[in-house]
């Protein structure tokens, strides 16, 4: 067993499209955990405010927009990094 | 199908290439003149209280709202008649620039050219925020401008105290440790900016190709208005943390 993995994992390292598409997926697929549970975690915290206030609930929308428009941007970090190694 | 994370070159004079994103650049920034012309030579003339029509009307609601939206976070409407000239054009430029990639003809209209030996096609519309160029030029002026305007604002002594604290008063060493901090995300914003701006426009775009090749009818339709959104959020974004960096380096230190 342990050879046959061997075997695969040398003839991937030295097929070197085999190792960038492997990277770039690994890349995006671990690059978007984080923003995924700090958005979920922005939204929760927003939806709460605005069910104990309804009437702020344009002032909470704004702000929670932005936010979660930084927070997506660490993914795109992700992302144009899995590109750079796939296409460049 | 090629996706390049480079923008394509057309036509080159000596040194200097016209790509596809500067075509696209030259016409979006063409519509926008010749707008504000036309608008402007309307609200001109206007002597009576006529109700304004078409383009004179769109312009001024597209208008009022930014001034609202900035006047929500600045909360002083002096303050945002000062800044919005450039927050205003920021929010114009890119949402035009982000929404040309949904115009028919993205990555397909275009002319056969020898490129390092092959023949490739070189698409025409290719979105400009696409292009790091641009994206990069926009944060650099974005992030200048808040200097000019924080320096503006405070005069020169009192914007430089907020970033070289001297280590002699009250937070000893750390108030010089976070100052030196507030210069390293300064240039951390350009790095964002550019990056968010042009991650989100890229990656759009490759969708949209990849997607067109798969399955040409009806099922990219989802993906065009998740491209529209996208792009429309983006330029919002830009705007809005364009403003808060203004109105952040316009205010006193604590």
């Amino acid at each position: 067993m342990i050879e046959e993995t061997k075997a695969v994992s040398e003839g991937i390292m030295q097929n070197t499209e085999a190792a960038k598409s492997i990277a770039a997926a690994i890349a995006m697929g671990l690059g978007a955990i984080g923003p995924g549970l700090g958005i979920g975690i922005l939204a929760s915290k927003a939806m709460e405010a605005i069910g104990r206030n309804p009437e702020a609930t344009s002032k909470i929308q704004t702000a929670m927009i932005l936010a979660i428009a930084f927070t997506e941007a660490i993914a795109i970090y992700a992302l144009v990094v899995a590109l750079i190694i796939k296409f460049v | 199908m090629q996706i390049s994370l480079t923008p394509e070159s057309i036509v080159k004079f000596g040194d200097f290439s016209v790509t596809n994103t500067v075509l696209m650049t030259v016409v979006i920034s063409a519509l926008i003149i010749i707008s504000s012309v036309i608008v402007g030579k309307r609200a001109k003339h206007k002597k009576t209280k006529h109700k304004p029509k078409g383009l004179h009307h769109i312009s001024e609601v597209v208008l009022e709202l930014l001034l609202d939206l900035a006047d929500s976070i600045t909360g002083n409407r002096e303050q945002s008649k000062k800044f919005f000239p450039y927050v205003a054009t920021i929010f114009i430029f890119v949402i035009l620039s982000n929404w040309i990639e949904l115009v028919p003809g993205l990555g397909t209209v275009g002319v056969y050219q020898m490129h390092h030996g092959e023949r490739e096609l070189i698409p025409f519309i290719r979105s400009n925020s696409a292009d790091l160029n641009m994206t990069l030029a926009i944060a650099l002026v974005s992030v200048v401008m808040a200097q000019i305007m924080g320096i503006s604002a405070l005069g020169l002594k009192k914007y430089g105290k907020k970033f070289l604290v001297s280590p002699l008063k009250k937070p000893y060493f750390v108030g010089t440790f976070v100052g030196l901090l507030e210069i390293i995300s300064e240039f951390a914003k350009i790095v964002s900016f550019s990056f968010r701006l042009f991650g989100n426009i890229f990656a759009g775009e490759v969708l949209l190709t990849v997607m067109l090749m798969l399955v040409p009818y009806f099922i990219p339709l989802p993906f065009l208005f998740l491209e529209l959104f996208v792009g429309f959020v983006q330029a919002m974004v830009f705007a809005m943390l364009t403003l808060v960096f203004f109105k952040m380096a316009t205010e006193e230190a604590h």
